[in-house]
């Protein structure tokens, strides 16, 4: 599902976020990024959703080589991921539920099928009682749930999660990583970014660690997990 | 899930068809973009009060133009001769050649200023006056002003002309129409001169309609960015602020209309007094269904070149971080 080729992304000022960094995610796979902040994670979940470009090397990502993705078509490339973030990156002046259809509303679904697969989605996280209020009413796992349910409203096959857990507790973090797994049972490919190392325990999931840029480590994941 | 047209991003979605989207989308932005008007009343009466008003004064002059030349057309027919005659001809010919020239069915009256009369005028007037008197006779011939009939029209005035100047007692006959082409030369530059104001008008409105629309976007860059990041494109965050920049001008333009309007209800009874003290049947002229309607269009127009304008600029900048 995604491939990376011998990537590095050196930022103006000569500072290196990632080097040489080769990699791939499996079609059907879980796999978290750990990392001290500053190790790359963030910027290669960027490179991935072309908020930024490599500055060597590639990024294949379903079959499509994202140097080839020209700035126009970037948004359309951003559409088949679904994308969760630290902050959630809601709009708090509207309610929930057009919160989690606006990625709908942007590929022009009708108002009706829309309305559906908001519910849909809503549905999948828990939250479907919540979709009149307004985001800013929520608590901070409701909002990364939200976060989450607006990601998967289009059905992406791959997803991509910054930090999710960053601002939760320990049972807020698992429910939403449960919630994670249940999209990856039905095969959606999910790659998560976090450096919450006992949760990552928990789940079980083969991971790979990142520290100044370079792989340091792949460990596949634990069937002792349940 | 290979990069194709943008509308066939999220395959599994149940689809209609592109122009009914586009529809949709277009009608959702605009009611959207019109919620977001009603819900800052202030801000947004007063932008499309500037508007109005910048649209009402070009309007309003070009109606004022429009009207004093058609009371201008309407004099052309009430046009006085001046018959200069030979310096031979004595009072007492002129009188008579007057009262000949007043039997004319064509013609309503004839005045005759004599020689002496047309001196002594021009010495008042001219300045030269103690110059004058040492002049040893007066070089002024008599002079008979004719003033035709109401029911002339313009091809027997021209007949009526040519007959007077043929008179052998003649020598130049002048019709006093100088003064109404001066007058319609006038009001064309008036015109020009209110075509080019308007064009600066046009400007402002672009720049007043692009730096509200600026604010705007600035305001909601947060809401732009999170778009962009989840595969808005430009045209699909740009859309709500075209429609604000239509709206903006459509109202505008509505206003304006409404204040010309209002202008001329205010000026109604006072131009039918006029017309009543001069006994004619001149009303005024109120604009017409396509002047009303070039303003709405200009209106709207200039909305939308000016938050095109805005948007294009300052949309691009943000990007996702």
């Amino acid at each position: 599902m995604i491939q990376l080729d011998n990537v590095t992304k050196r930022y103006p000022g000569g500072q290196e976020a990632l080097s040489g960094l080769t990699l791939s995610v499996d079609k059907g796979e879980m796999l978290f990024v750990t990392g001290h902040s500053g190790a790359g994670k963030s910027t290669l979940l960027r490179l991935i959703a072309l908020i930024e470009r490599p500055t060597s090397g590639q990024v294949i990502v379903d079959g499509q080589n994202t140097r080839r993705v020209k700035r126009r078509k970037i948004p359309a490339y951003r559409r088949q991921i679904g994308m969760v973030f630290q902050d959630h990156k809601l709009l708090y002046d509207r309610p929930v539920s057009d919160n989690v259809a606006l990625p709908l509303v942007i590929a022009g679904v009708g108002h009706r099928e829309a309305g559906r697969r908001v519910r849909a989605a809503l549905d999948q996280v828990g939250l479907l009682h919540k979709e009149k209020q307004r985001p800013e009413t929520l608590s901070a796992g409701e909002q990364q749930r939200v976060g989450i349910a607006r990601a998967i409203v289009t059905r992406p096959k791959l997803l991509i999660a910054d930090e999710p857990t960053g601002n939760l507790d320990p049972d807020l973090s698992l429910e939403v990583m449960r919630i994670f797994r249940r999209f990856n049972e039905v095969g959606v490919t999910l790659l998560i970014a976090s450096h919450d190392l006992s949760l990552i325990d928990r789940m079980g999931c083969p991971r790979i660690a990142l520290e100044d840029g370079r792989l340091i480590s792949e460990q596949e994941d634990d069937p002792s997990w349940q | 899930m290979a990069v194709t047209r943008h509308s066939d991003a999220v395959a599994p979605v149940r689809r209609s068809g592109p122009i009914t989207i586009w529809l949709t989308r277009h009608v959702s932005t605009s009611i959207g973009s019109l919620g977001r008007l009603v819900r800052q009343p202030f801000a947004s009466l007063m932008i499309i009060l500037v508007i109005a008003v910048t649209l009402a004064i070009p309007a309003a002059l070009n109606l004022i133009v429009k009207n004093a030349r058609s009371i201008s057309d309407s004099w052309d027919n009430a046009l006085d001769f001046s018959i200069y005659l030979n310096l031979s001809i004595s009072e007492t010919d002129a009188q008579a050649l007057a009262r000949l020239i007043e039997q004319r069915a064509d013609v309503e009256s004839v005045q005759l200023i004599t020689a002496g009369e047309a001196l002594t005028e021009f010495k008042q007037q001219s300045g030269f006056g103690q110059a004058l008197d040492h002049l040893s006779e007066n070089p002024l011939p008599h002079t008979l002003v004719v003033r035709p009939g109401p029911a002339n029209t313009s091809a027997s005035m021209i007949l009526l002309q040519e007959e007077l100047s043929n008179l052998p007692e003649a020598d130049i006959v002048q019709v006093d129409t100088e003064w109404v082409q001066r007058f319609h030369a006038i009001l064309d530059i008036v015109r020009q001169g209110i075509l080019i104001g308007a064009s600066l008008l046009g400007v402002a409105i672009i720049v007043i309609i692009g730096n509200t629309i600026r604010l705007d976007i600035q305001n909601r860059r947060e809401e732009i960015e999170v778009t962009k990041l989840i595969g808005g494109s430009n045209g699909f965050v740009r859309r709500p602020f075209l429609w604000s920049g239509f709206w903006y001008g459509l109202f505008g333009g509505l206003l304006a209309l409404a204040l010309v309007q209002y202008g001329l209800f205010l000026l109604e009874q006072p131009a039918a007094r006029l017309a009543g003290l001069y006994q004619s049947g001149i009303a005024i002229l109120a604009l017409s269904r396509n002047e009303s309607l070039s303003i709405l269009a200009i209106g709207i127009g200039l909305g939308l070149i000016g938050s095109w304008f805005a948007a294009a600029r300052h949309m691009r900048r943000i990007e996702p971080r």
